[in-house]
């Protein structure tokens, strides 16, 4: 039967469901809280937020000094 | 008849009870908790490197675990493996099929894998015994284009795919190990969480599903954007996804809340976010867009804080090194440009 198909694939669909609408789920301002302190927390640890100097970055070129 | 009605009022059903559980716990807005944090100052990076040699548009890249190597894939029929900091190529793969849409770099760096509109995953080995690269594995199943593909480690590599689905191979027999179906859209792009025990996936369907690798289940459906889902990334705390879509946003969902936080938008963007990657600490995420731009944004406050102008077309691809040194993006125009 050509419906049958769709029933099997509507029914993995609501079973899929069943099993998303179950979780437990965190308030969002713990969430929000926890996202924020981890930012803060490792913004100093991170180059590309707070730039680093020449002699830090393996991708500027050394000035090359040469003996005359 | 009956019983497909039912089926489908029942989805509805359960579809709303989600809606409101995400309500009740929403008691505040993360624009709200981070009002009292300051906006990130203006972040200006500059090109400092520049890899030439792909003869056509750049359609993937990825760094290796040690920030210094990286792999990119062309539709020159090439992946190259580069020195980013000499700008060498340390390997020019030649590929038997140049529709390459993806490219990745195994953790141990031994083995990079790419694919595309030949619907399979190819595994190369960088360290094979004569010093030549060869393809070690060439894995077939998918009956659509292969989008994305990641390691997890040298024996197991999962793929993306636009017949939906996404697979976790075992790369040493070549097989399917697990099949991860339940996307509506072709699947656009995956992303392994930083504990190796999740991936989450961003498809046309207009979601990203979290999935369970080891379970093979999915835990968690996103829905929110109003276009195809075309890149992802984890939040560094593995805590939260970043999306980002053809509908010119990219969000951020947290996993725990079950819900989106926050979305990334301009009223001057209004092209398509092909590509993205946070910074080291999250607090800065960088997309790449079709209008030849990436723009940096403030993760917690959602303002546009900068943007890497410098490619001559689309930024098809972005990515942060492990160490948060550098940010390589590659284009359309051919070239990579390494940023920081």
């Amino acid at each position: 039967m050509p419906g049958t198909a769709n029933i099997i694939a509507m029914k993995k669909i609501v079973q899929q469901l069943r099993l998303e609408a179950g979780i437990n789920r965190v308030k969002v301002s713990q969430a929000a809280a926890d996202l924020q302190q981890f930012c803060l927390q490792n913004a100093q640890q991170d180059p590309l937020l707070n730039g680093m100097s020449s002699s830090n970055n393996p991708f500027r070129p050394h000035r090359a000094c040469s003996f005359l | 008849m009956g019983e497909m009605e039912q089926l489908r009022k029942e989805a509805e059903s359960l579809k709303d009870q989600i809606n409101a559980a995400r309500k009740a716990v929403q008691d505040t807005t993360l624009q709200e908790a981070a009002a009292g944090v300051a906006v990130v100052g203006r972040v200006q990076m500059k090109t400092r490197k520049t890899l030439r040699g792909h003869l056509a548009k750049i359609y993937a890249m990825h760094w290796a675990t040690d920030s210094k190597l990286c792999v990119s894939a062309s539709q020159d029929g090439k992946l190259i493996v580069w020195d980013s900091v000499t700008t060498n190529k340390v390997n020019a793969i030649p590929l038997k099929s140049s529709w390459v849409m993806t490219c990745a770099y195994a953790p141990s760096g031994n083995l990079v894998a790419c694919g595309g509109l030949d619907n399979m995953c190819s595994i190369y080995n960088l360290k094979g015994k004569d010093g030549n690269v060869k393809v070690m594995r060439e894995l077939a199943a998918h009956t659509g284009y292969l989008s994305c593909c990641r390691f997890i480690s040298d024996t197991e590599i999962i793929t993306s795919s636009g017949d939906c689905t996404c697979i976790l191979w075992d790369i040493e027999t070549g097989t399917q190990k697990t099949v991860y179906a339940g996307h509506q859209g072709d699947c656009m792009s995956l992303a392994v969480s930083p504990d190796f025990n999740f991936f989450i996936s961003g498809a046309c369907d207009f979601t990203s599903k979290l999935w369970d690798i080891r379970e093979g289940t999915c835990r968690q459906t996103f829905p929110g954007h109003e276009s195809d889902v075309n890149a992802i990334g984890f939040f560094p705390n593995g805590n939260a996804v970043i999306t980002g879509s053809d509908d010119t946003t990219c969000k951020l969902f947290d996993l725990r809340a079950d819900q989106e936080l926050i979305t990334y938008q301009d009223s001057s963007v209004m092209c398509g976010v092909t590509s993205l990657a946070p910074s080291l600490s999250g607090r800065l995420i960088l997309a790449g867009y079709d209008d030849f731009n990436v723009n940096i944004w403030d993760a917690l406050k959602a303002e546009r804080v900068g943007v890497l102008a410098g490619h001559d077309n689309r930024v098809s691809c972005i990515g942060v090194s492990a160490d948060g040194m550098a940010c390589c993006t590659g284009s359309w125009d051919s070239f990579l440009k390494i940023w920081n």
